[in-house]
């Protein structure tokens, strides 16, 4: 823990952290929010409703949160570039951040790891890392921001996901590039196709010029400097191009599913 | 909206003067509950990663935890941002600001600063704001503005990086929304006191009169 500690940065709360940690287990207790909002929902956005009948706040807000996605595709703009940064301004430490403690994050086997590729692509070959390693590599940094709401700047280093989706004969038409990865709770994410055709979308490999270490998802992490943290899927094993909505394990739990920046 | 018109004329005939016409109202109240979803919403949102050396209590959030309170804040920031516009339009347009806020002057705040300090203020004419009103007034939707385009910043820090550098990015924005969400409630603790002390303030934002 004491590791832990240091490499949090200051302003985020640990015990936060801890507790979003326990909230992502499938229990009660998250979805107390849901009669709590119920019911002052009712009262302030519908006053005059019976405020004991079937309308659901929950219900409502997930619509909105549709809505939401919809607006914020609208106004993406593809030719809109995240902020870049001088090396200096790069935050030290940079914050190690999950739902779980740095030693029980994924532990990835390089060598006989292998990045599985499915869906709507023409070439489903499966890539070692040292064929990814051999693909054209540029270096972005950006600002990282939490869905928390701090924030922390780094340098990614890799492949633009647009080229690898060229390269594998991808349907750029689909709508979903999907990513799973080796977390043990199955951790998964999926990126709208204007997101991962964007030219700072990344699929990273190195942190600061250094093979990425583990706390930062060796050996890929999905870096979108478009998007909120969570959709930066580390430790990745597959994608998958798809048409489908298939789900995200903080999306599912309530986030807003396109969450760009 | 015929009550725009009769608003702010002197009592011409022999019916009651109304003193806060329909469309005010209505939009008043609907900012009062979109403020408040907004405000107890932000607050589970800051609890997630404060900025200072402090967290607000669970029991004044909304939202349960930290997806919950994002859901309600995205959703009530549409509730406010609309209502808002309409609320701006129909203020200028009606000329409302202009009669209600302007002229503000130094001398006029400090006189009456102080007869409200010795209890002079008169509240006779509740059409008719005193300075000290006016500024409070004036002042409180300029920040009303900026918590919605710092809130904007914050939300789109890329898509709308402009709006987000006039605050110093993503993390000057941050402080910015968190003032402006302070100066609110602090402007809202004075306005609800003073609304109770002078309850015929209260009626007219209800009945008009």
């Amino acid at each position: 823990m004491a590791r832990m500690r240091k490499l949090l940065i200051p302003g985020v709360d640990k015990t936060l952290l801890v507790r979003d940690a326990i909230k992502t287990m499938p229990d009660l207790t998250r979805r107390r929010f849901i009669t709590g909002g119920a019911s002052l929902g009712a009262l302030t956005l519908l006053t005059g409703c019976d405020v004991t009948d079937s309308f659901s706040a929950e219900e409502m807000l997930k619509q909105v949160s549709k809505f939401n996605d919809g607006v914020q595709a609208l106004i993406f703009n593809p030719n809109a570039m995240a902020p870049t940064f001088p090396e200096s301004a790069i935050t030290k430490p940079f914050p190690f951040n999950a739902y779980y403690d740095l030693d029980e994050a994924p532990e990835v086997d390089g060598k006989t790891w292998k990045l599985e590729v499915r869906g709507l692509v023409e070439n489903k070959k499966s890539w070692t890392l040292d064929e990814l390693y051999q693909l054209p590599q540029v270096k972005q940094v950006t600002r990282h921001i939490c869905v928390e709401g701090w924030s922390a700047i780094g340098s990614w280093t890799g492949t633009p996901l647009r080229d690898f989706l060229k390269l594998i004969g991808a349907d750029t038409r689909a709508k979903y590039v999907w990513f799973q990865c080796a977390d043990k709770d199955g951790y998964n994410s999926p990126l709208d196709m204007p997101t991962a055709l964007h030219a700072q979308t990344q699929m990273t490999f190195k942190f600061g010029d250094e093979i990425l270490p583990r706390a930062y998802g060796f050996p890929m992490k999905i870096r979108v400097p478009t998007k909120l943290g969570f959709k930066n899927p580390k430790y990745v094993i597959s994608m998958e191009v798809t048409n489908d909505y298939k789900g995200g394990f903080w999306e599912d739990q309530g986030y807003n599913s396109f969450s760009g920046s | 909206m015929s009550a725009v018109t009769v608003s702010d004329e002197q009592a011409v005939s022999t019916k009651p003067k109304v003193i806060q016409p329909a469309w005010v109202r209505a939009l008043h109240w609907t900012n009062a509950v979109a403020m408040v979803l907004m405000i107890m919403s932000g607050w589970q949102i800051y609890n997630a990663s404060p900025l200072f050396g402090f967290t607000f209590p669970r029991s004044i959030t909304l939202g349960g935890w930290l997806a919950g309170g994002l859901l309600w804040h995205f959703a009530a920031m549409w509730l406010l941002m609309v209502n808002g516009l309409i609320y701006l339009v129909l203020g200028f347009v009606t000329g409302r600001f202009r009669r209600k806020l302007l002229p503000i002057t130094p001398e006029g705040v400090i006189s009456d600063t102080k007869a409200a300090l010795t209890g002079k203020l008169s509240h006779d004419d509740l059409s008719k704001y005193n300075y000290v009103q006016k500024l409070l007034y004036a002042g409180i939707i300029v920040v009303g503005i900026l918590i919605v385009l710092s809130g904007l910043a914050i939300w789109k820090p890329v898509q709308l990086q402009y709006l987000a550098a006039l605050f110093g990015g993503y993390e000057g924005a941050r402080y910015v929304h968190f003032f402006c969400m302070a100066a609110i409630v602090a402007f809202m603790v004075v306005h609800v006191a003073l609304a109770l002390l002078v309850p015929k303030s209260l009626r007219a934002m209800i009945i008009g009169r």
